[in-house]
């Protein structure tokens, strides 16, 4: 298992469409995926879930991945989340 | 009780004129509303069954969806339809999906309820938060879920629809509006919305007549109760009597031959008797909107409200995607000008980012959002500039309560062509700057506005608003809500008069410029443009050439002499009954 803690740089922080890429992303990997935000956690593929999440600009997330391709996935998550889901 | 003494048991409910037309027929009560959900318990042999059902209505869900979310793309942009996008991805969310098959295995619940509690465990988080972009997604997730139970119901959503029906809805979704309208629909009743819903505006592209705001028709309507519906005078009615009917049947009679009569009018100009030119052009909101506006003999577009590019997104349009809007917008209408308002956000129009605020109206909205977010301006801006190499584009600022904030708005401006400069971006650099007036702090000041700036447009909607300090959503306090009132009449006439001295032209957009009653009096203080929906502009081109500019300002100088607002509607009233008599609307 591994952890990554990123922060969310897109200003309209993880609206639908930014949440519907993260699902898609996870989407590719085997490996198990959750996001914490403060108490609160859910499964990183679940769509619904990450909707939920309300995370807005500046918020901080950690992320967990288990599995065989966890480095992958987390590689290719955090980037996409770095990249500021490629909105300006 | 004598029943002969009874004539009817007819119900008026007074609304919003949203499509014009009158049409009598049986109601279809649409509501969205899923009956009670319980809880019974399966026999462990069913638990394969009932998770087929679940996978059966999952499937069906998700064509429905795609349905929709094709027409979305198709009639609003790929980036208004990803709502939809989402909601099927919830559907085919197998995480979701997995629990709640699970949950039907091991609790032996029927698929509905476990459907049901589990997507309202996320519905509730997202109700919990502050934010009112999170109660938006609430509903979405709510819709979905009620599209779930009811496809493991099998019920098929529109199969009572069976003939010609009036629909009455709490509010309709521009899908809803389109599916509905393949099957035979006579009219569209809701109590939510105003005029510039996407429902109101797809029922008047499709020629349906439509009243919107009606607040309790469906609580008072049931499927199958006769209504008749009157989308020129914005009412609705239960159970019309003989007489109701008979009077409505001679006003579509008479509104039918107004219209043939009003075939010609569009290539005619908007020319008084005397010879007075009025720029008569359309308020619009979409590019789509532009073939029918011209159809209709409009003479350019008045006012394009940009802000409707927000609706059902949570962040601003990036300058390129606005350019690309703009400039076909600006292209459709050429040679006639667009004016292009600036984001009016806030007050009762959801800004992306917007706060929450205890008086919405009197806070953070259309100029002052933009002055504090220069780069969401600078975006929109240079975007606006990028579109007007042809020549025909305006930029208009809402909400100008300064002079300073058009100072500062007028500056960006200049920011926003220098930086396109130095991209080597073509664009008008004389491209007409233009506020509107609708706090009464501007309209004192219309005449240093006008100094400022190349014309000015007048909001009445807000005006009447703010200067009746009257909230005209609120039912209690609706009936001061006077655009006719002599405080707001003589305000118009002293904007225009502001704007003449220093030569700008001044421009109605707001509602008043689209009421037939007002037609007479904004030609007579000097209005030198009356921006409407496209529906209306035969019927106000036919006032503006049956008038002379003369005996306009002689009905103006009595109107601003009056002392009540009725006195005022009632002498209007009687000039156009004398004037243009063939015009067939009720005061």
């Amino acid at each position: 298992m591994i952890e990554r803690t990123v922060t969310i740089r897109n200003k309209a922080g993880m609206h639908t469409r930014p949440a519907a890429a993260l699902v898609k992303t996870a989407a590719k990997f085997k490996a198990e995926f959750t996001i914490k935000k403060d108490a609160f956690e859910i499964n990183g593929k679940s769509i619904i879930g990450v909707m939920t999440l309300a995370a807005e600009k500046g918020s901080s997330l950690i992320l967990r991945f288990d599995g065989p391709d966890e480095e992958l996935a987390a590689a290719a998550v955090v980037d996409l989340i770095e990249r500021g889901f490629d909105e300006e | 009780m004598d029943d002969t003494t009874l004539p009817t048991d007819e119900i008026i409910i007074k609304g919003i004129a949203a499509a014009p037309g009158i049409a009598t027929g049986p109601a279809y009560l649409y509501t969205k509303q899923v009956p009670r959900v319980e809880p019974k318990p399966i026999a462990p042999g069913d638990v394969d069954a009932e998770i087929e059902r679940l996978n059966a209505a999952n499937a069906r869900s998700e064509k429905e969806l795609r349905k929709i979310l094709a027409f979305a793309e198709q009639k609003l942009g790929s980036e208004s339809a990803t709502i939809f996008e989402a909601q099927v991805m919830i559907l085919t969310d197998g995480i979701l999906m997995g629990t709640i098959k699970k949950r039907i295995a091991d609790e032996l619940l029927n698929a509905e309820y476990v459907v049901s509690t589990e997507i309202n465990k996320y519905r509730q988080m997202m109700l919990a938060s502050p934010d009112e972009y999170m109660h938006e997604r609430a509903r979405d997730v709510d819709d979905v879920m009620n599209r779930i139970i009811r496809n493991i119901r099998d019920q098929k959503l529109y199969s009572k629809l069976e003939g010609a029906s009036i629909i009455v809805s709490e509010t309709l979704a521009p899908a809803d509006t389109v599916i509905f309208s393949r099957n035979q629909v006579l009219g569209y009743a809701t109590d939510l919305g105003g005029v510039t819903s996407h429902a109101a505006l797809l029922s008047r592209s499709l020629k349906i007549p439509a009243v919107v705001g009606l607040h309790t028709a469906t609580k008072l309507i049931k499927t199958g109760d006769l209504l008749a519906i009157d989308g020129y005078a914005g009412a609705l009615i239960v159970n019309p009597s003989a007489e109701t009917l008979r009077i409505l049947q001679a006003r579509a009679d008479r509104f039918f031959a107004f219209e043939q009569q009003l075939a010609g009018i569009a290539a005619l100009p908007a020319d008084t008797l005397d010879k007075k030119h009025i720029e008569l052009s359309s308020n619009i909101e979409f590019a789509e909107e532009i073939d029918f506006a011209r159809l209709q003999g409009s003479e350019g577009i008045g006012l394009f409200r940009t802000e409707m590019q927000l609706v059902g997104r949570a962040d601003y349009p990036g300058e390129d995607e606005q350019a690309e809007l703009y400039t076909k917008v600006a292209e459709a209408s050429f040679p006639h000008p667009v004016i292009f308002r600036t984001f009016d956000v806030g007050g009762d129009k959801l800004a992306p980012d917007g706060q929450h605020e205890e008086n919405p109206f009197l806070g953070w909205r259309g100029i002052r959002v933009m002055l504090d977010r220069t780069d969401i301006f600078l975006d929109q801006l240079r975007a606006i500039l990028r579109a007007s190499t042809h020549r025909n584009v305006r930029v208009m600022f809402p909400m100008i309560s300064t002079v300073g904030e058009v100072l500062k708005a007028k500056s960006l401006l200049k920011q926003a062509m220098e930086e396109l400069k130095m991209r080597g971006v073509k664009f008008d650099s004389r491209l007409k700057v233009g506020v509107m007036i609708e706090v009464p702090a501007a309209a004192m000041m219309a005449e240093q506005l006008a100094a400022e700036t190349h014309f000015l447009s007048i909001g009445t909607n807000d005006l009447t608003q703010y200067v009746m300090a009257v909230d005209r959503g609120n039912d209690a306090v609706a009936s001061l809500f006077q655009p006719f009132h002599p405080a707001v009449v003589r305000m118009l006439r002293s904007i225009v008069e502001a704007a003449h001295r220093k030569n700008n032209w001044v421009g109605v957009c707001g509602e008043m410029a689209g009421d037939p009653l007002a037609t007479v009096f904004l030609v007579g203080i000097g209005v030198d443009e009356l921006s409407v929906i496209p529906p209306v502009l035969p019927e106000i081109k036919k006032i503006i050439r049956s008038i002379k500019l003369k005996d306009a300002r002689r009905v103006a100088d009595k109107v601003c002499a009056l002392h009540t607002e009725a006195e005022i509607r009632a002498f209007l009233s009687s000039i156009i009954k004398n004037k243009v008599p063939e015009i067939p609307f009720e005061l």
